[in-house]
């Protein structure tokens, strides 16, 4: 593959030497084996540079860097789809081989705009002998290239020359986390800030998503910066036009980074599901949507079987089953296995009835252990009495959320040491 | 260069032991644990960016004459070194489970980390006892002794009465005073074997079957007794047979409604961190309190594992 690469690049530069074409090449891209890419796990980067003067260059421009040829001997050259629509030469296929772009210091784009032309003809190319006068700009504008590896597993190598990725580093975004995604490192690298990040960026800020959560959300969901800018807006129209307020939307987006990558039609598909299987009001809808945003994210499928469960297993009857579901959302994604053990527990164990499980949700929500090391250590000390219209009794919420001491001073009216030494009993 | 997450992190070489809940795999124990002393480790102050100089060109717009280029030196912060583009510091620590407990268990399970894993391997080789506490029911017998299996067959056990039981667990203990001496390897008409005995060295090198050196009766109220156990080279599901077959021995049918270690070798239900007490701080406390025990214990050159008394060899 890579001598067939190699003669086509011979006669790619045979033919551009000999007529002189206005190309865009930039600079000579060094490029892995298609093979050794698609073979070698995902992590591996891409690092060869074909820049694209996107910002200052224009395309008319044609840039032979000396330098750069010599630096990059390479076997092949493979453009990418825009290059090869300017050009139009033939047979080069972008198969799997994807070349970076990472736009190196954006100084060097500065200074190439202000250079001349050099002109195609390799073969009558300027020798540079380093015993030559030139002036103090040339001199600055002879740039050292910068040792970037051409392939790599990791950002780090890539992040100090990126403008990009500096900037997504002092957003707060992880890119430690988000190069272990397979192919989000190379995409990351291909961005460019001002054409790319900005003004999604700025959209985000527009409705409403506050600076300091842009870390989370592109850490979260990098294919943020991919989607395009029309169909980010006509998602928001579309939540506005379902009565969210503006506030609720920015919120939501920031609690479930991944919400404007999903079509306005499985928006709608889950806002109807919601809607109909529950039997809630547009507003109740509403608002558990606002509070577990991610609702909207996931497949409806295990939600469908944990309101089986939550209706067939555990026995809760309809405006039980709603009632559970307004105060604590987060049961329609819960574990069933969990679930069920919770409610086995609550129910066989510690005699609650239905109605009372339903009147506090919350242990629904909570841990199993937690739940058991405290019953247990209530019913030791004689104090487990959940039912209300008997004295001394004890709510199952203030049983599950308040913390240790709390807990073991007000409820059980013993030590914290006390509770120590009855759970190594258990 | 010695931050202090790395003195931290030196420091955390030795043993201790948690207290498992029951319903909880032990692989899980040792992730939570492993989990928060990195989160312990990588909270600890981190160091500042190493700068690097960078020479910054302003550009020189075209109407003005270039009278020269401004070149100016600035100190920028190496990103390549931020905590977000390298991940955290410490990633991993070997932390190392001893005796295993299954999920149904619950108990003293220790933990060793870093060198402290040799340390273990070298315990273990020696001959440790652990002590059990087990809760039986009878009346009903399951296919996997535990009061949570498929039950298998009900019997009464209205004829069961505490000197009954006695008889059962003293004739176990029998055959197993027994057993260990058959595994002791030594010719038991020799001088040697009764120096070994009188030390209480007599027993099995190595893997040999469970062997239960002590066997006595806590609580007994029917349907419901509790047995403490003092074991070697045993397994939590041979201990709940043991119930059953206790039950079988009494005409009647009995499960193990709990399995809970008591003392692992020299580590005991007090040192035990609870899982609430699973943070960094915590362990390196128990970690210390470990090797001062240790220091102590060699000072008094006592050689042998101290909890081996032979307070049960009662022969039959």
């Amino acid at each position: 593959m890579a001598s067939s690469c190699t003669q086509l690049y011979l006669q790619c530069r045979s033919f551009l030497c000999s007529k002189t074409v206005a190309c865009t090449w930039q600079y000579c891209s060094q490029v892995r084996h298609c093979i050794a890419v698609t073979c070698v796990p995902t992590k591996i980067l891409n690092g060869s540079f074909v820049i694209k003067g996107n910002s200052t260059a224009t395309q008319a421009k044609q840039r032979w860097k000396q330098q750069m040829f010599c630096y990059s001997d390479l076997a092949a050259k493979h453009l990418t789809t825009q290059v090869k629509e300017d050009k139009g030469v033939e047979g080069t296929s972008t198969a799997e081989v994807v070349p970076y772009k990472s736009p190196l210091l954006p100084i060097r784009d500065a200074l190439l705009a202000t250079e001349s032309q050099v002109s195609l003809d390799l073969d009558a190319a300027a020798e540079f002998s380093a015993l030559e006068v030139i002036s103090d700009e040339e001199a600055v504008s002879i740039s050292v290239p910068s040792a970037i590896p051409p392939a790599s597993t990791s950002l780090r190598d890539y992040v100090d020359q990126s403008e990009t990725l500096s900037k997504l580093v002092q957003l707060g975004v992880n890119l430690w986390k988000l190069e272990q995604r397979p192919n989000v490192g190379s995409m990351l690298l291909r961005l460019n800030f001002n054409t790319d990040v900005a003004p999604r960026l700025l959209f985000l800020k527009e409705i409403g998503v506050e600076d300091s959560r842009f870390g989370y959300i592109i850490t979260h969901n990098p294919f943020i910066l991919t989607e395009s800018l029309e169909n980010l807006q006509s998602r928001v129209n579309y939540l506005k036009s379902k009565k969210f307020s503006s506030e609720t939307v920015a919120s939501m987006v920031s609690k479930a980074p991944y919400l404007l990558n999903f079509s306005v039609k499985r928006l709608d598909n889950r806002l109807g599901f919601y809607q109909q299987q529950l039997k809630l009001s547009p507003s109740s809808t509403r608002n558990i949507v606002a509070r577990l945003p991610r609702l909207l994210c996931g497949s409806l499928e295990p939600v469908k079987e944990n309101l089986k469960v939550c209706e067939i297993e555990l026995g809760f009857k309809e405006n039980e089953i709603q009632h559970i579901v307004i105060a604590v959302p987060k049961v329609l994604t819960a574990n069933k296995r969990k679930l069920s053990q919770i409610f086995d527990f609550l129910h066989n164990i510690m005699k609650v009835p239905h109605n009372l499980i339903a009147k506090f949700p919350q242990v629904l929500n909570s841990k199993y252990l937690r739940l058991r090391e405290r019953h247990l250590f209530l019913e030791y000390l004689g104090k487990a009495q959940y039912d209300p219209t008997l004295p001394n009794y004890i709510s199952l919420d203030r049983l599950v959320s308040l913390p240790d001491e709390i807990f073991c001073t007000e409820l059980a009216l013993a030590t914290l040491e006390d509770f120590c030494l009855f759970q190594k009993t258990l | 260069m010695a931050t202090p997450a790395i003195r931290m992190f030196r420091r955390l070489e030795g043993l201790f032991c948690v207290y498992k809940p029951s319903g909880v795999h032990w692989k899980l124990v040792r992730d939570i644990v492993e989990t928060n002393l990195l989160k312990g480790l990588n909270a600890t102050s981190s160091q500042p960016l190493p700068q690097e100089v960078r020479f910054l060109v302003h550009p020189v717009s075209e109407t003005e004459a270039p009278k020269g280029l401004t070149v100016s030196a600035s100190s920028v912060p190496v990103l390549a070194k931020h905590p977000l583009v390298t991940g955290p510091e410490f990633q991993h620590i070997r932390v190392g489970v001893g005796h295993r407990l299954d999920a149904f268990s619950s108990g003293v399970l220790v933990l060793a980390l870093g060198n402290g894993n040799k340390a273990m391997n070298d315990l273990y080789g020696t001959r440790v006892t652990r002590d059990y506490t087990l809760e039986g029911e009878f009346g009903t017998a399951t296919d996997d002794f535990s009061h949570t299996g498929r039950v298998v067959e009900r019997s009464t056990f209205g004829h069961i009465k505490q000197d009954k039981l006695d008889k059962v667990l003293a004739m176990l203990q029998g055959a197993n005073q027994k057993a260990l001496l058959m595994y002791s390897n030594v010719d038991m008409h020799s001088q040697e074997a009764y120096e070994m005995a009188v030390q209480g060295l007599l027993g099995p090198e190595g893997k040999s079957q469970p062997i239960l050196t002590g066997l006595r009766c806590l609580h007994f109220q029917p349907p419901n007794f509790t047995l403490e156990v003092r074991c070697l080279n045993e397994t939590q599901k041979y201990l709940r047979k043991v119930v059953h077959e206790i039950g079988l021995e009494l005409r009647s049918t009995a499960v193990c409604k709990g399995v809970r270690r008591t003392r692992d070798g020299p580590f005991t239900l007090q040192d035990a961190l609870t899982h609430h007490h699973w943070t960094a701080s915590n362990v390196i406390q128990a970690i210390r309190q470990y090797h001062s025990k240790k220091n102590l214990k060699y000072s008094h050159t006592q050689m042998k594992d101290t909890a081996l008394q032979p307070t049960e060899e009662s022969t039959t």
